[in-house]
């Protein structure tokens, strides 16, 4: 190994290469991995945007019903609904946020250990992210339809079926696009800064002793 | 008689942390150079600085002053994706923690680096399956960390630190977490693997086990190097290393 003193093999050694960067997919396999053995963290994580998206769309779902328009209450009252529903999901982009910033300290050792294998920076990124995208798109599909079902059940009961036209089935349709692209729009901008965080994160961090 | 001898070598390197007012000279000028295949301990009462040279060789910490070279390649030149390539293809490290990723299997803790280097699946998988065996641990691919015990967990993270056949392996404190017998078999495997794949290997460690399985033994203190001994004195004078004042 030292026997060879010149020679251009040792000559191309005195250069390092660039490390690679990896396909999307590998980064998909390990955050996939992540959320499935720590389901726990996950859910508390993902209950945040089910709690946020199924208010915002109960609330939603009651404007699927034809309104009194001449009643100035029925109007202020939807209004104030409304209110009530976006300072929902500005708690719950408040609490995802802070649930993934505690993910990301529960995980500097293993982040730190991940640097000091070779990954780069981007990739980290990656992995909160498609963590993010994930959590955020199963949780609001399921708060969407919790929502709904609870202020249509409630109308069923109490009104029967007979405003359930074609008007109200369409206007479902546009209110699951609009909590899903909601819902994961807020989890992903509230991933940002965890994600900042981690990736700036230094390697020798993978080093204290601390859990 | 060629530079590339030297796998490691440092020129006066400084690190400093300040605390306040205080200023901490933790590295205050080490020159270092460490021959390609050297199985070498660093040994130094708590908080003399073993951690911190650790680190800086490991490019895993900037010094404040002076320069590593690995592969007589100053590591400051490097930008962040070529440390990232030096940390995954020439240096692999192990810790006092161990330090596997929870949420992976041994085998997918073995295989994780080899994902890193850009290796087909197929192969790293075949790499960590023939890591584990070496290692001992090939009836144990399918555990997860926590259900590994301590030394178990070494074993691992001694196969993940060869995944990529390194030049240098960096270990801080290896044992620290062990028990006496385990912590000798981690040893005499570090040792087996120094013999066997020619692979450096520089442990920092409170463990006098270690002195007499190591080629050299470099005793720091304050940030320093006190001395540096040869094996040939160390097996003589290993009966009184223990109160041996530094
Ligand atoms: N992040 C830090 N900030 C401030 N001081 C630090 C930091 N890390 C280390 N030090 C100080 O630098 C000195 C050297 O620390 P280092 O961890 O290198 O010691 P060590 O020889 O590894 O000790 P041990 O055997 O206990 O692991 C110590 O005095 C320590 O307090
Ligand atoms: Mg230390």
């Amino acid at each position: 190994m030292s026997g060879n003193p010149t020679g251009s093999k040792e000559q191309a050694q005195i250069r390092v290469q660039k490390q690679i960067q990896l396909p999307f997919s590998k980064a998909w396999q390990i955050s996939l991995q992540g959320i499935r053995i720590r389901w726990m963290r996950s859910l508390i994580t993902a209950s945040g945007i089910f709690l946020g998206i199924a208010f915002f769309s109960s609330v939603r779902a009651s404007g699927l019903f034809p309104v009194d328009t001449s009643s100035k209450e029925a109007i202020a009252a939807a209004n104030r609904q409304t209110w009530l529903a976006v300072m929902a999901l500005l708690v719950c982009f408040v609490g995802i946020m802070n649930a993934m910033l505690m993910s990301v300290t529960e995980r500097f050792k293993e982040i730190g250990t991940m640097k000091c294998l070779g990954a780069l920076d981007n990739f980290v990124v990656k992995l909160f992210f498609i963590e993010a995208a994930l959590m955020g798109s199963l949780a609001s599909t399921l708060g969407w339809f919790i929502g709904w079902l609870i202020t249509v059940g409630i109308h069923v009961l109490t009104k029967g079926t007979a405003d359930m036209g074609g008007a109200f089935w369409s206007g479902t349709l546009r209110e699951v696009g609009l909590s899903i692209v909601i819902g994961v729009t807020i989890t992903l901008l509230a991933a940002v800064p965890p994600a900042r965080r981690a990736a700036q994160m230094p390697p020798v961090a993978a080093l204290r002793s601390e859990v | 008689m060629a530079a590339h001898e030297y796998v490691v070598r440092t020129k006066g390197l400084v690190k400093i942390y300040q605390m306040g007012e205080e200023i901490l000279r933790a590295l205050n000028g080490v020159d270092l150079d460490i021959k390609r295949g050297e199985y070498i301990s660093i040994m130094g009462p708590s908080g003399s600085g073993k951690s911190t040279l650790f680190n800086a060789i490991g490019g895993l910490d900037k010094p404040d002053e002076g320069s590593v070279f690995i592969n007589d390649v100053d590591m400051a030149q490097l930008d962040a994706r070529e440390l990232a390539y030096l940390r995954c293809h020439t240096i692999g490290y192990i810790f006092q923690s161990y330090n596997l990723i929870p949420v992976m299997t041994a085998l997918e803790n073995v295989t994780l680096p080899t994902i890193f280097a850009g290796t087909p699946t197929d192969q790293g998988i075949e790499r960590g399956i023939e890591l584990l065996n070496i290692v001992g641990l090939g009836h144990r691919l399918h555990h997860r960390p926590t259900q590994l015990s301590g030394g178990q967990q070494q074993r691992v993270a001694i196969a993940r630190s060869l995944a990529n056949n390194p030049a240098i392996i960096l270990a801080d404190e290896p044992t620290g977490n062990l028990d006496l017998k385990t912590g000798e078999e981690i040893i005499e495997l570090l040792r087996e693997l120094n013999r066997e794949q020619g692979v450096t290997i520089i442990t920092a460690t409170h463990d006098y086990k270690m002195v007499n399985v190591s080629d050299r033994v470099v005793w720091i203190r304050d940030g320093k190097i006190a001395k540096i001994e040869d094996r040939a004195n160390i097996d003589i004078q290993v009966g009184t290393m223990q109160g041996a004042e530094l």
